[in-house]
């Protein structure tokens, strides 16, 4: 259950930020670390709140505003050039992204 | 890459006497729109690696989505054309998985919200007294968007297994692609394999006429995964509709019309086996090797594959009004089998001469010839002749061999307006297939042309009558056939310039035949 777990995410400690901007690819300073475990602690908490009042009749909600059929016209707009595409990329070859090996060897 | 398999196969015959095969089939189209589902990127075919992405594409923070308009009226007339309900108002859903492909770490897509759904397509099978129709109902037909495309390294032959790591382009992630998927597909028994076929055939003829795809199976811009299950046939006063579903696979990688009929009669083939031998299906993903055209096991599967989909909180609802839905309805082109049937007619073709030039791909062709002013036989004489051979021998489209639906009809002018017989029309036709210009420079060129010198071909026929009196005698007796000597010897005469028919008129009127 979402609640629950957001519930369990308001003890967010400053290990855990490491870990997730370890997993998102950003790179954080000590100070930077210390500044956001508190703030990312103090925006669960806020949003855990949502737990409280979700009950079984209130149906999930998606999207907060009423708006639908938002696109944009079929016109080609410019790409990135291929050295941007690949600047925040760990490892490139060939113009292409390197990954690390996809399967586990059996 | 050469997949062999150790598994035993049943014979397709022996195999449907004893299960009731039920298949169902998932196809990918690729939409030939300019930029991709969420983001501006262009999606042309071949482009330099990552040279088509942008941070939408690219899953990259802050990035924002926005959904293709045309992408959106596209799967809108798909479903109309499919004949499916179409959704007032559904969501894209975020897929979960890891897997490179996908920079994201999700496919955006549509879970249980998909914009068209409950539809049907009518196809053609040969029966036993000609065409057929058998109707596969489609459960739904969703947006999503294509993945990147990965090289491995390091491996054997480029296989993912065993590979050191991938490379990944991401010029096709994000490109549009509607998923259509069928119903179960039963009652089709020993025809199965056929059924299956026709239906991807006259899916991708579909699109086609829609314009929303270029459905180039070789190039992927349309994908096939078969799913098939058997079942004991019905005994005694069972129906055969009471006999529940066996155990199904879904097979990969069926990319081309042929491998989806040969799919489908391997799978039928060793599940037989499987189960005749006492064994049990296992639900799993196999692939499909078109090269020694067997399924191989891939990864188990199960029906709780977790994707952990759940609305995609970037994109708001796609809501289509039914003034749209109305406005696009009414730009659905005539539905291709139909169409087929309305030329058909319209050109006197036998259902056999029609199916044959369905199958060589020149329906457009013939029709453009025609409206370019050629006669319906001519058309279908010249596509089918030596054009259509060396398509077939080489796998190539017949439009690629440089004759325009233009040439063809020009070139039977030439024939009808008498300035051509029917064996220049040929060098004329050898002609334009080595690219020698049009009809008429290469007719002037090669000095081919009918003698109009009436009075010349005149003395050639008394001439050739004269040396051949017994001949003359029996035409004149009323064998007619045997004026065919005649003509030719007056053609020979005549170097091969001069209109046979003429020629035969002229002889039977001197004999009085
Ligand atoms: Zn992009």
């Amino acid at each position: 259950m979402p609640s629950t777990r957001l519930r369990g995410m308001s003890a967010l400690n400053r290990d855990e930020v490491a870990h997730l901007a370890m997993l998102a690819r950003i790179d954080l300073s000590q100070d930077e670390l210390q500044t956001l475990s508190g703030q990312l602690e103090q925006i669960a908490r806020s949003v855990a709140k949502v737990g409280e009042v979700a009950a079984d009749d209130v149906p999930p909600m998606s999207h907060p505003l009423p708006l639908t059929n938002v696109t944009r016209v079929d016109e080609v707009r410019p790409s990135l050039p291929v050295e941007d595409a690949l600047a925040g990329a760990p490892a490139a070859q060939q113009r292409r992204f390197l990954v690390p090996r996809i399967l586990d060897e059996e | 890459m050469t997949a062999t398999t150790t598994d035993a196969v049943m014979d397709l015959d022996e195999a449907l006497e004893r299960f009731d095969p039920v298949f169902g089939l998932e196809v990918h189209v690729e939409l030939n729109t300019a930029t991709k589902m969420f983001c501006g990127c262009a999606t042309g075919f071949g482009a330099d690696p990552n040279t088509q992405v942008c941070p939408v594409c690219l899953g990259l923070p802050g990035a924002l989505p926005v959904v293709n308009a045309t992408a959106v009226e596209s799967a809108i007339r798909i479903g109309l054309a499919l004949n499916c309900e179409i959704a007032s108002w559904c969501r894209f859903a975020r897929k979960n998985y890891f897997y490179p492909d996908m920079p994201k770490n999700f496919q955006t897509s549509q879970y249980d919200e998909p914009i068209d759904f409950e539809g049907y397509l009518d196809v053609e099978v040969d029966g036993d007294d000609g065409p057929e129709t058998f109707r596969v109902a489609i459960e739904r037909a969703h947006m999503e968007e294509d993945t990147g495309k990965s090289l491995h390294v390091g491996g054997a032959t480029g296989r993912i297994q065993g590979a050191d790591h991938s490379l990944v382009d991401y010029n096709r992630a994000g490109i549009p692609l509607i998923e259509i998927v069928t119903k179960p597909i039963t009652g089709a028994g020993g025809r199965a394999p056929e059924v299956a076929k026709a239906y991807v055939s006259a899916l991708r003829d579909l699109m086609k006429a829609l314009g929303v795809s270029d459905v180039r199976m070789e190039q992927g811009s349309m994908r096939c995964d078969a799913n098939l299950s058997l079942r004991p046939r019905a005994t005694g006063s069972q129906e055969q509709a009471d006999v529940p579903l066996g155990t199904r696979t879904e097979t990969k990688n069926v990319n081309s019309l042929r491998s989806v009929e040969r799919a489908i009669r391997y799978e039928i083939g060793r599940q037989a086996a499987v189960l005749a031998a006492g064994g049990s299906i296992v639900q799993e993903t196999r692939h499909w090797h078109e090269d020694t055209g067997v399924t191989t096991s891939g990864r188990p599967k199960s029906d709780a594959d977790d994707y952990r989909y759940f609305p995609e909180p970037d994109l708001v609802p796609v809501a289509p009004s039914a003034e749209l839905v109305e406005r696009l309805r009414g730009t659905l082109p005539e539905p291709p089998a139909q169409r087929r049937h309305r030329l058909q007619s319209e050109w006197g073709y036998s259902d056999l001469e029609m199916r044959d030039v369905y199958n060589a791909g020149a329906v457009e062709l013939i029709e453009e010839s025609v409206a370019a002013g050629a006669t319906p036989a001519a058309a279908r004489k010249w596509w089918m002749g030596e054009i259509a051979r060396r398509a077939s021998a080489e796998l190539r489209p017949l439009a690629d061999f440089g004759v325009t639906a233009q040439h063809v009809a020009e070139l039977d002018g030439l024939v009808t307006s008498g300035r051509l017989n029917d064996s220049m029309a040929r060098q004329v036709m050898e002609g334009l297939l080595a690219g020698e210009g049009t009809p008429t420079e290469i007719a002037d060129a090669r000095g081919l042309q009918l003698v109009e010198d009436d009075d010349a071909l005149e003395t050639a026929v008394d001439e050739v009558i004269a040396a051949n009196p017994d001949i003359a005698d029996k035409v004149r007796g009323g064998k007619v056939q045997a004026a065919g000597a005649l003509i030719g010897q007056v053609m020979k005469a005549m170097n091969g310039q001069a209109d046979a028919g003429k020629v035969r008129r002229l002889i039977l009127d001197k004999l009085g035949a």
